[in-house]
């Protein structure tokens, strides 16, 4: 094991993960995986901080407030109105 | 339920064409999310609940001026970060924080003949996070904590799951920037839970 390999793979781990990498790159990465245990040992939990982001949830939302939910409703139809009237030439009575 | 799930595209689509299941799943899908992303941007619930709301209403004047259908994910969280942006103004301005690798790699412990790193047992994680309260909450402390040029990258790639591209547009920054800002985000997220790992696991809770 070489601390400056170490170092080399340590700036690819991302890339590693998000398979980013140069098909030479990831296979010389594979390599000095292969025989650092402690690289794998790091990868293995650098992967899984990832996958807790990505499983992330604050638990569930609270419902949205009728009157905040009028609110969005008005902007949507105002927009929507708004749009008819760009499109159509017969005026709306 | 599967069979409801509609891509970006069709929701952005059936959004202008005024059908109002399309309304309803929108405000669904969006609004919670919106206040997650919010809550680990700004760190204040009412500041995210805002933000939130903010968005969502931006969103409905304006979506008629969406070019790209398929992109109302994206839009969207622009509208949300410029929404986040703006609180963060009113708030305790952060300085910006530059993290170096050196920083982030794990220490090394002299183990007799072996030398070992620092590191926490990491296997030892339930599959759902749920799960465990207290390592959800060590996450969003993880999350709040990141400076914030590294904070916005991982929550749009990471937590948002969008793509280097995606978040490059959002952030008004090069996607070689979002890979570099990326790559250190992830491994400072990774050094603050390894260290909760340990400090939990000394205490006798992991």
């Amino acid at each position: 094991m070489n601390d400056n390999d170490c170092c080399s793979v340590f700036a690819l781990l991302s890339e590693y993960l998000d398979q980013e990498l140069a098909p030479a790159t990831c296979e010389e990465l594979e390599e000095h995986l292969r025989g650092c245990p402690q690289c794998i040992q790091f990868v293995q939990s650098l992967k899984r901080s990832v996958q807790l982001c990505h499983h992330y949830g604050g638990g569930t939302a609270p419902p949205v407030d009728p009157e905040v939910m009028a609110g969005f409703r008005r902007a949507y139809e105002e927009m929507l109105a708004k749009r008819r009237g760009s499109h159509e030439k017969t005026p709306q009575v | 339920m599967p069979g409801e799930v509609k891509s970006d595209a069709e929701l952005a689509l059936n959004l202008l064409a005024g059908d109002e299941d399309a309304f309803t799943q929108f405000v669904k899908a969006f609004h919670a999310r919106l206040s997650q992303y919010s809550f680990l941007m700004c760190g204040h619930r009412e500041d995210a609940e805002e933000v939130a709301q903010e968005t969502l209403l931006k969103v409905f004047e304006s979506i008629d001026q969406l070019r790209d259908p398929s992109r109302l994910k994206s839009w969207v969280f622009r509208i949300a970060k410029n929404e986040c942006f703006m609180k963060r103004r009113k708030s305790v301005f952060a300085p910006m924080v530059e993290l170096s690798l050196d920083d982030l790699r794990p220490g090394k412990v002299n183990d007799g003949e072996a030398h070992r790193i620092e590191i926490a047992d990491w296997t030892a994680l339930p599959e759902d996070l749920l799960l465990d309260t207290e390592l959800q909450n060590a996450l969003t402390r993880s999350i709040q904590e990141l400076p914030e040029i590294y904070r916005s990258v991982v929550l749009l790639r990471d937590v948002e799951e969008l793509t280097t591209e995606e978040t490059a547009e959002i952030l008004d920054i090069k996607p070689d920037a979002v890979k570099t800002r990326l790559h250190r985000g992830r491994l400072a997220l990774r050094q603050c839970l390894d260290h909760y790992l340990r400090t939990a696991t000394e205490g006798g809770q992991a």
